[in-house]
């Protein structure tokens, strides 16, 4: 059984995010990037998957520019049999996203597709269960415990109040959420091994996708976060703010 | 121009989260429907009727849509989603689980966490974790977005006068099925989830005075977090714990109790919206973090503030 | 049994020195028998942990590149103008004429350079030569074999619990063996001082010095950017209770660099770095720059500056020691990026030259002490050798006089010999004897705090591993460093690392690991020689990006 995993490349969320002097889009120039930590999840999960038996091989996609292949490369590291690049211009939104990962779906034609539960630079939320969509596949978003039995999947998912457990006829989508799993460490064997390993490269044009967005991001902003510690003189002072200035409660 | 908004309910009411999503949707319109999905949902329909503001109600009941799964529930807003120039729902996991498929069903994208509306056509939402803020326009023929609730009024008032419109269910896409749910009510919302997080640090002395928080929790709905400082004192047990080390939270309202301001945990609470600090030192470093600041004994106001704060 | 994997040459450190002898390496090899050469470093990538000021000479750069111009190396501005400041004062500043300063801060043709942002170029250039680098991996121990020779290093294990104990998902280190290991870990490398003990390499050296830079990135107001401007500055705040001086460098994009170096000899117990660095913003000669500005970026890292008298040996068996990890740094010039560039290319060529003759390594490569000695960094750091001993020694002025004559006049060939043979920690005096400073609080405009500071330098450890400040005696801290010095690491470390709590009436030394910027002060200062910093798991630190 084939697992397509997709991953994403982003700042590390651990720096603080930069926005360029006109405001037009974020900064991402000598920034730290890494694989998004859902999507590293999401491959950690297909690599258990591998180890347990319940999944043969493991391919690798992410969509974006040419630098993506570094964070391809890490998912060689760490444990991915194959990758591939889908070459585009930036950064597509997530419904071309998807539609340039169906295309790949077909081709490969995966018995399980895990993507993480969101990107933490869009923080969208969006792209895997698209692509089931598109599929006509069934989902299970914010996984927190896949099991394979035969041609199902059962999915628990992390639910507002508790937890649901879906099954699900394989192909199917899982996106993956925070508990799954810790991701393991890519050892510098592997590291090595992987710079060598061959990235199949797509280009988005020849799979015959629309890739012209419908969104565009007039302004970004930092919140100007210099937090002014306005002093407040008493509980009703504190609660009054709280609800009608900060609108919080 | 219609626009149609994703009723989330458990039968015997409205979800709150769907007043504020119909709050917003009379930003762009006045002409709102809502749709109501479910398997016995009368007294939702009852509930929804009397509300300001929406002028007709799209009622689907099916065994299907007792627990509906995301596939069915997304092939039914589809099948009616292009009357719309706009689909509407707050953001939470029920919504968050369907309509991207939406989306995708009608070739359209789908904006998320929209905090403002500023046109029809233009969205404000939050990035990287909160920490900045994106304005975007979208040419779609169908806006599909959804709305953080606490950013919108709650719709209320008793206008009513919808039309109720009956839906025909679709077949079960049958590609998956519910096999179980465990929901834990009484619990606290996870830390990195919360919308309200009320943490400890040192300041706050013994396991004792926790309690304190615990009221206050309580009283918000609140997760309780605490300062590596605190776990280390043996107030609280570890996963508890926020900060670089324990968990990330970005919650609307974090409320800090007796704790300094270390960078560690500081910045495991960067991206909360508001930060209040509580603490009897004047000069504590958390000062600087804080949006606002009660230089004031703990053990003497959070009686007060218990009684006095209501979400 | 550890996995194994062989270089020809292992280099630890992905800085300047670590860099350019890879490179170096691959050119040497280029149409002829290449070499298999890696580099470590423990940073999550290449810059995360760089941090200089920079005036850089370009010097080095170009013999190692010559068309580095057409390469796109990020030296993208020149020192148009140069300005010297004696700051008598908090309120008052002497602009010092050109004709009263030592040739080695004149700066007109230097570029003002972001260390981090060069690393990143000489990666990219190394790997386009296929040069293996790694980062995120820590040299952890040093790797000897049967006969005492140099043949590698062995990485740190990944994955380990606060008591030591693996978690799951643990990765043990590896041996990462080559025929020859270059130390490039920069100012007090943990290896190389290993490596100096070992070896007994500076048995015929003074001791080593060393001073704490403190850098801050700012955007400021474009009215009132002059990108191209230098300025240097002495006197207050430190006012001769330590020597060293700041910095503002006006470099692109509306942005300068502001610090202040501090040499960590100084004797006052109350002596606080990072205060005295924000305190210094104060001053209008700089805060009228600052104003209206927005800081982006902090964070700090010691120098090794003891220069001609205190360099150690520099071959052993089987390895050598490069850059800032050997002491090459021009003090005279404030600059080390160009002398650990020329190190980094001699070691390779000797190496080289041993290697693809078939040689089976671990040998004492003489031929790079050599030809070190017939280079053009070994005329300068001759020719500085009295510089800062003689500020030690005489203080500003008479010191500061003796050196503009020494090095303009004399060009550093008075035949004179200044030394300062006593080690840095052990010139603190007990706190009793000292005379208190009082830093003023910060307005959170010019100057902030050490936790808000230590978050712009993007710090982040693993919380869950273990402690890699080691004591060795943990009841000194409190039994003895603080009734005799205050315990001076509360003040001295520059990212809030050291606390004494109070609890219960009881006092508590507290290590917040987590803060650690790698800077080696603690290391370096103790008065009891207690702290040992060991690399943390590799990937932690700061994440610098454009220091």
């Amino acid at each position: 059984m084939k697992a397509l995993v997709a991953i994403k490349r982003v700042a590390d969320h651990t720096v603080t995010v930069r926005i360029k002097s006109d405001n037009s889009n974020v900064d991402l120039s000598d920034t730290k990037m890494v694989i998004n930590p859902y999507c590293e999840i999401a491959l950690e999960e297909a690599i258990q998957q591998k180890e347990s038996g319940a999944i043969s091989e493991v391919v690798a996609v992410s969509v974006g520019e040419n630098l993506c292949q570094e964070q391809l490369r890490a998912a060689l590291a760490l444990g991915a049999d194959r990758a591939i690049h889908i070459e585009t211009e930036g950064n597509p939104e997530p419904l071309i996203i998807a539609k340039l990962l169906a295309k790949v779906v077909e081709a490969e034609r995966p018995q399980l597709i895990i993507t993480g539960k969101q990107s933490v630079d869009s923080d969208n939320n969006q792209t895997g269960q698209m692509l089931a969509a598109l599929l006509g596949m069934g989902q299970g978003t914010f996984a927190s415990k896949i099991v394979i039995e035969g041609n199902t999947a059962l999915v628990t998912r992390e639910v507002d109040g508790g937890q649901q457990t879906v099954s699900l006829t394989l192909p199917a989508v899982v996106t993956a959420d925070l508990t799954l799993n810790k991701p393991r460490y890519a050892s510098l064997p592997n590291v090595m091994k992987a710079k060598r390993k061959p990235i199949e490269r797509l280009q988005a044009e020849a799979l015959g996708v629309d890739v012209s967005s419908r969104t565009r991001v007039i302004r970004t902003e930092t919140l100007g976060r210099q937090r002014v510690g306005v002093k407040v003189t008493s509980v009703d002072d504190l609660v009054n703010k709280l609800k009608n200035e900060a609108r919080v409660i | 121009m219609a626009i149609l908004i994703i009723a989330e309910h458990d039968n015997s009411g409205l979800n709150e989260a769907t007043l504020h999503a119909i709050g917003a949707g009379t930003k762009i319109s006045n002409d709102v429907h809502l749709l109501i999905a479910g398997d016995g949902c009368a007294a939702v329909v009852e509930q929804a009727v009397a509300l300001d503001g929406v002028t007709k109600i799209l009622v689907a009941e099916a065994e299907i849509y007792a627990d509906p799964l995301a596939e069915n529930m997304a092939n039914l807003v589809a099948s009616i989603g292009n009357k719309y120039t706009h689909i509407v729902a707050s953001s939470t996991a029920f919504s968050k689980n369907f309509l991207p498929r939406v989306s995708a069903l009608l070739d359209v994208s789908l904006i998320s966490e929209v905090v403002d509306i500023e046109a029809e056509d233009i969205f404000l939402k939050p990035i990287y974790s909160g920490s900045a803020t994106a304005t975007i326009q979208s040419r779609d023929p169908i806006k599909v977005i959804t709305v953080r609730a606490t950013a919108f009024e709650a719709l209320k008032g008793n206008g009513g006068g919808a039309v109720v419109e009956s839906l025909t269910a679709l077949d079960d896409m049958s590609v998956s099925k519910v096999v179980g749910n465990h929901f834990v009510p009484s619990l606290r919302p996870p830390l990195p989830s919360a919308r309200v997080v009320i943490a400890g640090g040192r300041g706050v002395g013994s396991v004792e005075n926790f309690l304190l928080l615990e009221s206050l929790g309580d009283k918000l709905g609140a997760a309780i977090g605490a300062t590596r400082a605190a776990v280390d004192a043996g107030f609280v047990e570890n996963d508890l714990q926020i900060g670089q080390t324990g968990k990330v939270v970005a919650p609307d309202l974090y409320i800090a109790v007796g704790i300094s301001g270390a960078i560690q945990h500081t910045s495991g609470i960067k991206d909360s919206k508001t930060i209040v600090a509580i603490n009897s030192d004047p000069d504590a470093p958390i000062f600087q973090t804080s949006d606002y600041v009660l230089v004031a004994d703990f053990s003497e106001v959070l009686p007060e503030l218990i009684q006095k704060i209501q979400l | 049994m550890r996995e194994v994997l062989e270089f020809d040459v292992v280099i630890v450190g992905g800085g300047p020195a670590g860099l350019s002898a890879a490179c170096r390496l691959m050119q040497m090899g280029e149409d002829k028998r290449a070499l298999t050469v890696c580099v470590i470093e423990k940073g999550a990538e290449i810059g995360a942990h760089a941090l200089s000021g920079a005036v850089m000479e370009s010097r080095a750069l170009d013999e190692l590149f010559p068309d580095w111009r057409e390469k796109g190396a990020p030296l993208n501005t020149q020192v148009s103008q140069d300005e010297t400041f004696w700051l008598k004062s908090e309120h008052s500043a002497w602009r010092v004429p050109h004709t009263f300063l030592p040739n080695g801060v004149r700066n007109q043709g230097n570029y003002l350079v972001s260390q981090g942002k060069l690393c990143r170029w000489l990666a990219e250039q190394a790997e386009r030569l296929g040069v293996e680098i790694f980062t995120g991996f820590t040299a952890k121990e040093l790797l000897f074999n049967e006969t005492n020779v140099i043949s590698g290093v062995v990485t740190g294990d990944m994955g380990l619990n606060t008591k030591g104990k693996p978690k799951p998902g643990y990765m043990p280190g590896i041996e990462l063996r080559g025929k020859y290991t270059l130390f490039a870990e920069g100012s007090r490398g943990h290896l190389g001082k290993q490596l100096i003990e070992h070896y007994e390499l500076a048995r015929n050296a003074d001791a080593q010095h060393y001073s704490l830079g403190l850098k801050e990135l700012w955007e400021i107001d474009p009215k009132l950017h002059q990108q191209g401007l230098a300025i240097h500055n002495f006197g207050w705040p430190l006012n001769g209770q330590s020597n060293g001086g700041g910095f503002l460098y006006f470099t692109e994009d509306s942005q300068v660099a502001v610090g202040l170096v501090v040499d960590l000899d100084y004797r006052n117990a109350y002596l606080s770095p990072f205060d005295e660095f924000q305190r210094m913003k104060h001053h209008s000669t700089i805060a009228r720059f600052l104003q209206g500005g927005r800081r982006i970026s902090y964070g700090a890292r010691t120098l090794t500056k003891g220069g001609y008298h205190s360099l150690p040996k520099l071959i052993f068996p089987g390895g050598l020691l490069i850059g800032c990890e050997a002491g090459l740094l021009n003090i005279a010039k404030l600059k080390g990026i160009h002398t650990a560039m020329k190190s980094g290319m001699l070691a390779a060529e000797s190496i080289y030259i041993e290697v693809s003759g078939g040689c089976k390594g671990g040998q004492e490569l003489v031929s790079y002490s050599e030809n070190l000695r017939q280079s053009w960094v070994y005329d300068e750091l001759y020719s500085a050798r009295n510089f800062s001993a003689a500020i030690h020694k005489f203080g500003y002025c008479v010191g500061g006089i003796f050196n503009v004559i020494d090095q303009n006049v004399f060009r550093g060939k008075l035949p004179l010999m200044i030394r300062n043979n006593q080690e840095d920690h052990a010139q603190l005096m007990p706190i009793a004897q000292c005379d208190a400073i009082e830093y003023p609080k910060p307005d959170n405009i010019l100057s902030f705090d050490k936790a808000s500071s230590i978050y712009m330098s993007n710090v982040y450890h693993d919380a869950d591993q273990p402690c890699h400040l080691h004591l060795s005696d943990s009841a000194i801290p409190l039994a003895s460093n603080l009734a005799d010095y205050g315990e001076p690491a509360l003040r001295y470390c520059p990212a809030a690392v050291y606390n004494i709590v109070e609890e219960k009436n009881e006092r508590r030394f507290v290590i917040e690991a987590q803060n650690c910027i790698h800077c080696k002060t603690c290391d370096i200062k103790d008065p009891a020689k207690n702290i040992t910093w060991v690399p943390p798991e590799g990937g932690g630190g700061p994440v610098y990006s454009k220091m």
